[in-house]
């Protein structure tokens, strides 16, 4: 049996199609476009704040004042944090060693996976949800409420008043903050070698120390000052970036968290690769 | 695009003729929409000119471009002499500290006390000021805005008209050349709007200002404007004296000024 089907109604189901493609491939076209406007912008910013870092006048103040509210805002979350890793770290490490009989290695594994991997990496996250959020919010709303413009008519250059003092503060504190980390995390990893066990601190330390070099210490410790730079970077960038709405500063807030935490991981992937290789 | 050759104005704020701000022919649109169609105005020196118009007509679009915290899409734009748009940063600040920009929120800094706030614009600007003098201009600007008890406030302990005149006097604080007001009586009660506007009109008298205030209160207007633009779709749509406005038939007007 024949099926007919009129000219007309293929023409019309064709150019639907075809209008459907056109306007699909438009959509795809303006998202690429944005995407890549939002990586130009955002190397315009990184490239503004780096010339602005270098100027003359530098606003010593400022930036003593956001060292500050970093290590008053994060320092009590991270020593319940680094604590508590170190004691959780302990206990689900013993029975694997105690298996191989070598208990007495413990201090030394736990001192390690802390400071190479668990401090820098969980200090990190945990300041990208606490910092990088609360300057992506607060200078959000403040281009919400025009105090930047503000400061830009009064004369006063806002990148180096309010990023660039955010990000070196960042920069200067995050790695300050991983090593406090660490001696938590490794304070807590005593305890839990005394739950099953009875060492003493000098013996715990001095075997944790004991198979501790530079070539674990350093490469942690430069990766901090990579991720802090990157925290303050993102949450300067998604606040100072915001839209005019109220809605555009819970946007900018969580939007730095969620790219500040994946750049910490991306960094962190390349940094065990360079250390690898070393 | 005309290039008005304009003479550099006196920056000591004398009393020197010609015009402050000059724009010629200025576009101004987002995405397919112009804002501003070939707008054009003059501020002459010691002048204040009242832009009245609707909401969304591009008032406040007008005086962001004229400190370029906007850019024109065509037009100059010329302030104190200078063409804005071919500044560069160094020009653009030079510029900008001899104009007092009140934003319409107030836009005061949140995390800083009332003196930080009046502090901030004059220690940057003017660096080699004691600390006495800074404290003697801070008690000086609160006074003339009737606010000397606010010193140590936070700008959330501050009701609206406070606000606004706190957010005034930290224009003061650099003796500005020009006052641009963006809609500075919006969102106040009848009595607190008055004030406001009487003084917006002393500040005009006491530091020989010029100034752009954009409104669509009338009462504002009244009690400030030397000289009235009315803005429509973009476009000057009558340009006149109070009287002339008040007195004219036409009924886009008539529905302003009733």
């Amino acid at each position: 049996m024949k099926i007919i089907i009129p000219v007309a109604k293929v023409k019309k189901v064709a150019a639907e199609q075809t209008i459907r493609i056109v306007d699909k491939t438009i959509a795809r076209t303006v998202e690429a476009g944005n995407f890549l406007t939002n990586i130009a912008d955002g190397f315009l910013f990184v490239t503004r704040v780096t010339k602005e870092t270098f100027s003359r006048s530098f606003e010593f103040r400022e930036f003593l004042r956001q060292c500050f509210q970093i290590g008053n805002k994060t320092l009590p979350l991270i020593s319940v944090t680094g604590l508590i890793i170190g004691i959780v770290l302990t206990i689900q490490m013993r029975p694997a060693l105690a298996s191989f009989g070598a208990v007495s290695l413990l201090p030394g594994m736990v001192a390690i996976s802390l400071i190479r991997e668990m401090g820098p990496v969980i200090t990190a996250l945990i300041c990208a949800g606490k910092i990088s959020s609360g300057m992506g919010a607060e200078l959000g709303s403040m281009r919400v409420s025009e105090q930047i413009d503000a400061m830009e008519v009064s004369s006063v250059n806002p990148i180096r008043y309010l990023v660039v003092t955010r990000v070196l503060a960042a920069t200067l504190m995050i790695p300050l903050l991983v090593l406090y980390a660490d001696a938590l995390g490794i304070l807590g990893c005593w305890a839990g070698a005394n739950i099953k066990g009875d060492v003493t601190f000098i013996l715990f330390v001095s075997q944790a120390f004991g198979h501790i070099g530079f070539i674990d210490l350093i490469p942690a410790i430069i990766k901090t000052f990579f991720f802090g730079a990157v925290i303050g970077l993102v949450g300067t960038y998604k606040g100072y970036m915001a839209g005019r709405g109220t809605e555009s500063v819970g946007i900018a807030a969580n939007s730095a968290v969620v790219l500040a935490s994946l750049l910490v991981i991306i960094i962190d992937l390349i940094a065990v690769q360079i250390t690898d290789m070393l | 695009m005309s290039e008005t050759p304009t003479a550099k104005v006196d920056t000591a704020g004398s009393e020197s003729p010609g015009p402050v701000i000059e724009v010629n022919n200025l576009r101004k649109g987002f995405g397919p929409e112009d804002v501003l169609v070939d707008f054009s105005m003059k501020l002459n020196n010691g002048e204040n000119l009242v832009v009245l118009g609707k909401s969304g007509s591009g008032k406040s679009v007008l005086i962001k471009c004229i400190v370029r915290l906007l850019d024109p899409d065509e037009g100059t734009i010329r302030v104190l002499g200078e063409d804005v748009s071919s500044l560069d940063r160094i020009g653009l600040t030079e510029l900008r500290k001899k104009i007092g920009f009140l934003f319409q929120s107030g836009a005061l800094y949140d995390s800083m006390t009332v003196r930080q706030n009046l502090e901030f614009p004059l220690r940057r600007i003017k660096k080699d000021l004691s600390r006495q003098e800074i404290d003697e201009k801070v008690a000086e600007v609160l006074e003339n805005v009737g606010l000397p008890d606010t010193l140590d406030k936070m700008p959330s302990q501050l009701s609206g008209g406070m606000r606004k005149r706190i957010s005034l006097a930290r224009t003061l604080m650099v003796d500005p050349l020009i006052m641009l007001y963006d809609e500075p009586t919006t969102g106040l009660d009848p009595v607190t709007s008055d004030e406001i506007s009487t003084l917006i009109k002393e500040v005009q008298e006491k530091y020989k200002t010029s100034s752009v205030i954009i409104t669509h209160d009338i009462e504002c207007a009244r009690t400030t404007a030397d000289r009235i633009i009315m803005l429509l779709d973009g476009k000057v749509y009558k340009e006149g004296n109070l009287a002339e406005f008040e007195n004219s038939t036409d009924t886009t007007i008539k529905s302003f000024f009733k």
